[in-house]
């Protein structure tokens, strides 16, 4: 695999719009090709090359490009947004819509990431080592499909909205979370290792969910049906075993009805 | 002789009262007297004629004084800002006319800017869940005529709405109602135990911030799933939730009305979702409708306008041009400001600076801050520029959006003091000018050249 180096070189006044950093984009160009790419910053059209410089090689193909990401970059937005392969390593906090729309590939940002992580992403992986604000792995405004496939891991702490409209793939928080996890879910398990304020399963069709701490405010429309071992994250642990939102509809497989579960730590 | 005016439309809340009497002086300058609108009301038409008003645009000065300034002079000002800055953003509207929020979307979309209403900090949370679930509402004519379950939730129109239940709700005879308020039973939810809660039938006292749970016990009776019922949900005991879900499934026809009670405590699109998946779920066995209690007489307008322009109803970013895109959390006008993300702030038709946070506007205020308003507001007092137009629905008539989506026409009472403009003249004249100065631009310089500002990355 071939590495590009990125590296910050000026401040954006107000904020940028990094959607050209994708291994996809980066992919079969030379440096001089890579920093000409497009950036915005609110209604100016930029150059890549106006902010950072460039140093190494980018592969053939997107799976054989990885973008090293290196300075203060937290007013930097849409980094990884629609990569299909390749990896990004972020040495920074990062800003909004890490990974958004993400098919495939992984990212790593080296310390928090703001909202609208892994929105609707589809497949690949994201690791955040620092916290993650609201809107982790959830729908885009107005959409029913929220993320549908991959992983994404949060070593810290997250706000609200902890996969909206899921319908597929995996969340770790390792940290505590605010309130609504997968809230109008149809699918996809979160696994949550802190508190939880509340809110978990509101709405939701179908989807687990993991708490492994406190979980303050439960939702009445859950019921305990009993005590089973599960391996999560590469480790068994014993729950109690909850179905719900039994005040939302359900969907049938065979004549059986198919409850959303949450499974909390005992 | 004095003229009477009927069938005026008032210009304060999102009732917007077409009902209105307005008595002119002989010369048609001067409102006497004010009939059927709420005090509220009345006192907005009163002060429309008062002698202390500003009519003729004020530039600040480098000594903090104001200069008054022509109407042209303020429309080049401000174009110039406009195409000066990378990421402006006009903000308000509640109290302009559809026509004006249509030039303010010419004007954002020439200049390139965000374009955010009121429901920004009020029903905006309503308008994401009508995206994610429906919004299964109807008339305020229809809940006058037919409704005889009113459900009131995190709203008190007694002191926000005046006329809300006079007019609407509870007490006007109805086509099927014949008898009003006696064939209508009133429950009121709220944390709060208001004025509005002191007429309700039942009075549910909710725990403040656990609307959400009250929601889901409701739709855990409605799925049958009563038994499973805690004996407490949100501080509400279990045999009073299952006696009110009783009524709302008995309901001929019930609305549902709610306020920001629900929009602005955790969750808030959350609380207004599961509030519409309620009423889709109370239509299996009765028939029930939704209702947001917009705030202002013409707040629901913009959102009217700019979804048939742009199929978006607030929060829009053009800054792309002619390709919209609309994300609250990132493109609303707290947020962007919060971040210092926007480098021009243009207030109309509200107060930004009496109800923002003073953080927010104090963000706000680091870069040039032009308000559009009739009135001496703090929106006004703190502006670089302060542009006064004729007041919408008194001295300029328009088009306006009732709370229920009905467009009503509003007619103008008296005339605007001499060379004053309306809010829509303002916005075509800046609008008018940014485009002269782009065309100049394609000639002279580009665009990009006068934004090479950067601020290096530092050690």
């Amino acid at each position: 695999m071939e590495t590009v180096k990125m590296t910050l070189v000026q401040q954006p006044e107000l904020f940028l719009e990094c959607y050209s950093v994708t291994p996809d984009k980066f992919a079969g160009k030379s440096l001089a090709e890579i920093a000409d790419l497009p950036a915005h910053e609110g209604k100016v059209q930029w150059k890549l090359g106006d902010f950072f410089k460039f140093e190494g090689k980018s592969g053939a193909t997107a799976a054989d490009t990885k973008i090293v990401v290196n300075g203060d970059v937290r007013r930097m937005k849409r980094f990884g947004q629609q990569m299909t392969d390749g990896e990004i390593v972020i040495n920074s906090d990062a800003d909004m819509y890490i990974g958004g729309w993400m098919r495939g590939g992984k990212i790593t940002v080296k310390g928090n990431a703001d909202s609208f992580l892994g929105i609707a992403m589809e497949g690949g992986e994201i690791l955040i080592e620092g916290d993650a604000q609201n809107h982790v792995g959830s729908a885009y405004r107005g959409d029913w499909r929220g993320m549908s496939g991959g992983l994404i891991r949060v070593k810290g702490k997250a706000g609200n909205d902890i996969g909206t409209a899921m319908t597929g793939g995996t969340i770790i928080i390792e940290g505590d979370v605010f309130i609504h996890v997968l809230t109008h879910a149809e699918g996809g398990t979160v696994i949550i290792k802190g508190d939880v304020e509340g809110r978990v399963g509101g709405q939701l069709v179908k989807g687990d969910a993991y708490i492994f701490g406190n979980l303050l405010y439960p939702l009445p429309g859950y019921k305990m049906i009993g005590t089973v071992e599960k391996e999560v994250d590469g480790a068994t642990y014993t729950f109690d075993q909850y179905i719900g939102d039994l005040g939302e509809r359900k969907m049938t497989k065979k004549g059986e009805i198919i409850y959303g579960n949450i499974y909390l730590k005992k | 002789m004095p003229k009477i005016l009927e069938g005026i439309g008032c210009p304060y809340c999102g009732c917007s009262c077409d009902d209105i009497k307005v008595v002119v002086s002989d010369d048609g300058k001067k409102i006497l007297e004010v009939e059927n609108a709420c005090a509220i009301g009345t006192e907005i038409f009163l002060q429309a004629t008062s002698s202390d008003r500003i009519t003729r645009p004020r530039l600040r000065q480098s000594d903090g004084s104001w200069k008054e300034i022509s109407y042209p002079e303020a429309f080049d000002y401000a174009a110039k800002a406009i195409v000066a800055a990378k990421k402006p953003l006009i903000y308000g509207f509640g109290s302009t006319t559809c026509e004006a929020q249509r030039e303010a979307a010419r004007l954002m979309e020439l200049g390139c800017g965000i374009l955010d209403n009121c429901a920004s900090i009020c029903h905006g949370p309503s308008l994401i869940a009508h995206f994610d679930n429906g919004y299964p509402s109807c008339t305020l004519g229809e809940v006058k005529n037919r409704a005889d379950v009113i459900l009131y939730w995190g709203a008190n129109p007694i002191h926000a709405h005046p006329r809300h239940m006079s007019r609407y709700a509870i007490y006007p005879l109805g086509f099927f109602k014949g008898n009003g308020f006696f064939e209508r039973t009133v429950i009121v939810v709220d944390p709060r135990n208001t004025d509005t809660a002191g007429i309700a039938d039942y009075y549910l006292q909710v725990k403040p911030g656990h609307d959400y749970e009250l929601f889901n016990a409701f739709r855990m009776v409605i799925y049958g799933f009563e038994k499973e019922l805690p004996e407490m949900v949100a501080g509400i005991p279990k045999q009073t939730i299952l006696e009110v879900a009783g009524i709302l499934k008995q309901a001929k026809f019930g609305v549902f009305f709610f306020g920001m009670g629900l929009t602005h405590t955790d969750g808030r699109n959350h609380n207004i979702d599961i509030a519409i998946s309620l009423t889709r779920d109370l239509n299996q066995i009765s028939k029930w409708s939704i209702m947001a209690m917009r705030g202002h007489f013409n707040v629901a307008g913009a959102n009217r306008v700019w979804c048939w322009s742009y199929g978006f109803p607030y929060c829009l970013d053009l800054t792309k041009g002619n390709c919209a895109h609309m994300n609250p959390g990132e493109t609303s006008t707290i947020d962007l400001a919060n971040r210092d993300e926007i480098d021009l702030f243009i207030n109309i038709g509200t107060d930004a600076a009496a109800h923002f946070p003073i953080d927010t506007v104090r963000h706000l205020k680091k870069h040039t801050w032009i308000t559009i308003d009739p009135n001496m507001s703090m929106a006004a007092e703190i502006a670089d520029l302060h542009i006064p137009v004729g007041i919408s629905g008194v001295e300029v008539p328009g088009i306006v959006y009732r709370m229920d989506n009905v467009p009503i026409q509003y007619r103008k009472v008296v005339d605007m003091p001499e060379g004053m403009l309306s809010d829509e003249e303002v916005l075509s004249g800046i609008a008018n000018k940014v485009e002269e100065i782009l065309a100049q631009e394609k000639i002279g310089f580009s665009i990009t050249n006068s934004h090479k500002k950067i601020i290096p990355a530092g050690p």
